[in-house]
């Protein structure tokens, strides 16, 4: 009895004095609480066909924050990966029949092998020619699915995939927490001794390789990361859609998922799949006025980076939470003194 | 056949090749990577389907209308929505794609996504050893050469050009010895624009006109940048006609060849770049710290 109370008062104050003192935690908290329960109050598919979308394009923004935000290595052609990886799920599952929960992981592989495919002529590229490098990728591959149309089925795609569960519900959760999951690895990726590395490379690579560090070895170890989880969005996306087509590598994908991660902030995981889950929802309101839809979406991208060039989710932060000027550990805004140190809060 | 080729590869190159200098300027210039440079290139070509069929004014109207009107509109958005946020290059990357976006949207919205055709500036043909050549095609490869030139002389041996080019070795020198250097961005993006911009007037009436039409530019433009070195004039004047050579051989040669254009040509930026990161006439820069 007395173990219980113990436990539950430690609980009690874990919860009061790690989570709710940091109102971004607070949200990040509640944010997963509703994800995962909402079917329990709302099973309308619309609303949960939205949200499996999103997931799934919350692990292609986070992988791409990974590569090109933690890394610096600026890809313009992350639907490469994700198209490799659908459309290798796809010819698995059709071809092979192979089941989903197999044929995902199989076809990330393939997109491993896409990303060391890209990485090894890249590596010694850097900054804009990288960028403009990645982006010819997917469109050799595009070239190539249109002109090996029977094995790829050309413009039309492999439709007729197996779906990954029966119900709608069913399929709901398990991309959720394969999206939290995969998105937790990828925030402990980049708060590990490799991810510390990630981030030198960034900001000085010379200095890395003069630290002794084999920087080859890191920036294709982050190309292949990359690939395998935008690889596993690239599955999912299919095996939900049930159809793998060109669209999955056109430049336009590669384009969106740097728009998303920009808006959201880059260099934090967090950003990138928050901004999905605040402009896919607010791109499917705009069906509401089809014609203007995108330019709409437009917009709201040009005048929010107007106000906010480092992103939105960063500049909301920063209005609610300080940083305290000795021991560098956050605060709620309203506080006047840090609540580590005590010091006093500009 | 070969004829065939070598016309398409000169005006596909040649496209290529005012697309990727305008591209390289404002990027050497103002360090913008502008996604949206192709874009401007569209609305150009739509000025004219405008001009001379809701309007119907003569094409020549229509050219340098179109050319005048993608000018400002690429001063105006580059002072609303570029300008303030010229610090954050991530920022600016996408809202270069997001302005991109909402233009083709509004090309979509006012025109429609029919594909349009725009009439030529001198219509007819004449044909040397029974090869046709239309006369489009013969003034648009002239007057491609001529800007190229003009614009070699403006970078060489103007005071302005040279301002550009100090501009483009080194951003904070350039300003310390007294030259405007946001003055000098925007006279560049002025210039990069009006050489979009013009490239859509000459290249209408060869192709199709549609919403869509800058998205295959826009790759090859790239190419041809990285192919022939960030920064280098000469570089992507050569690298743009080898790839549209490339593009035209496949197109011609090949079965299929149609969809394995773009492939092609990008697979060969690929190997000359494994043998040569820096482009064919790039230079190594310092890394900028």
């Amino acid at each position: 009895m007395h173990l219980i109370w113990y436990q539950l008062r430690k609980f009690v104050n874990v919860v009061r004095t790690e989570l709710l003192v940091l109102p971004s935690r607070l949200v990040v908290f509640l944010f997963i609480l509703v994800l995962l329960l909402l079917p329990l109050f709302t099973s309308d598919p619309y609303l949960l066909r939205i949200l499996i979308q999103a997931s799934i394009f919350a692990i292609f923004a986070a992988s791409w924050d990974l590569l090109s935000g933690f890394t610096g290595q600026m890809s313009f052609g992350h639907a490469l990966f994700f198209g490799v990886g659908a459309y290798g799920a796809a010819m698995l599952n059709l071809r092979l029949g192979i089941p989903p929960i197999g044929s995902i992981p199989l076809g990330a592989l393939a997109a491993v092998l896409a990303g060391l495919i890209v990485g090894i002529p890249c590596l010694r590229l850097r900054g804009t020619y990288l960028a403009l490098t990645t982006l010819a990728f997917p469109i050799i591959i595009i070239g190539l699915v249109y002109a090996f149309s029977d094995i790829t089925g050309g413009e039309l795609g492999i439709s007729g995939l197996q779906r990954i569960a029966r119900s709608r519900v069913a399929n709901y959760y398990i991309v959720v927490s394969v999206m939290l999951v995969l998105v937790t690895i990828i925030w402990k990726i980049t708060d590990s001794h490799t991810g510390i590395i990630f981030h030198a490379i960034r900001e000085d690579e010379v200095a890395v390789r003069a630290a002794g560090i084999n920087t080859t070895r890191y920036k294709l170890l982050a190309f292949c990361l990359s690939g395998f989880f935008a690889g596993i969005a690239g599955g999912l996306y299919a095996h939900f859609m049930r159809i793998a087509g060109p669209s999955t590598l056109i430049p336009s994908m590669s384009f969106q998922v740097v728009i998303w991660s920009v808006f959201g902030g880059v260099v934090t995981i967090w950003g990138p799949v928050g901004a999905v889950f605040i402009l896919f929802p607010l791109l499917e309101l705009f069906r509401l006025w089809p014609e203007y839809r995108m330019l709409m979406f437009a917009f709201v991208i040009l005048l929010i980076l107007l106000y906010m060039p480092q992103g939105l989710l960063p500049w909301i932060r920063d209005r609610i939470e300080n940083e305290c000027p000795r021991c560098k550990i956050r605060n709620i805004a309203t506080r006047a003194s840090c609540r580590v140190c005590d010091a006093q809060m500009q | 056949m070969i004829a065939d080729i070598i016309i398409n590869s000169l005006i596909n190159g040649s496209t290529y090749a005012m697309l990727a200098i305008g591209f390289s300027l404002i990027f050497g210039v103002a360090r913008i990577v502008n996604i949206a440079h192709t874009a401007f290139y569209m609305v150009a070509a739509y000025c004219i389907y405008f001009a001379t069929h809701k309007l119907g004014l003569p094409p020549v109207v229509g050219m340098l209308g179109g050319v005048v009107v993608a000018t400002c509109l690429g001063l105006i958005t580059y002072k609303i929505f570029i300008d303030p946020i010229r610090e954050h290059e991530a920022a600016v990357l996408i809202a270069t794609i997001a302005l991109a976006m909402a233009l083709q949207e509004v090309m979509l919205i006012v025109f429609t996504g029919d594909y349009l055709s725009v009439p030529a500036l001198v219509s007819g043909y004449f044909s040397i050893t029974g090869v046709k050549i239309f006369y489009q095609h013969l003034i648009t490869f002239v007057a491609v050469l001529l800007i190229l030139v003009i614009l070699r002389a403006f970078l060489t041996k103007t005071r302005l050009g040279l301002a550009v080019r100090c501009t483009a070795q080194d951003r904070e020198v350039a300003n310390l010895m007294g030259m405007n250097e946001s003055r000098v961005a925007l006279i560049t993006v002025g210039i990069s624009v009006a050489l979009a911009g013009f490239t859509g007037a000459v290249i209408a009436p060869l192709t199709i006109v549609e919403p869509f039409m800058w998205l295959h530019p826009l790759i090859m433009m790239m190419a041809v940048v990285v192919l022939g070195g960030l920064g280098s004039i000469k570089g992507s004047f050569i690298a743009a006609y080898m790839l549209g050579f490339a593009e035209a051989l496949v197109v011609f040669l090949i079965p299929m060849g149609a969809f394995l254009k773009g492939s092609v040509a990008l697979s060969i930026m690929i190997i000359v770049l494994l043998i040569r990161p820096e482009g064919l006439f790039g230079v190594v820069f310092e890394e900028e710290r």
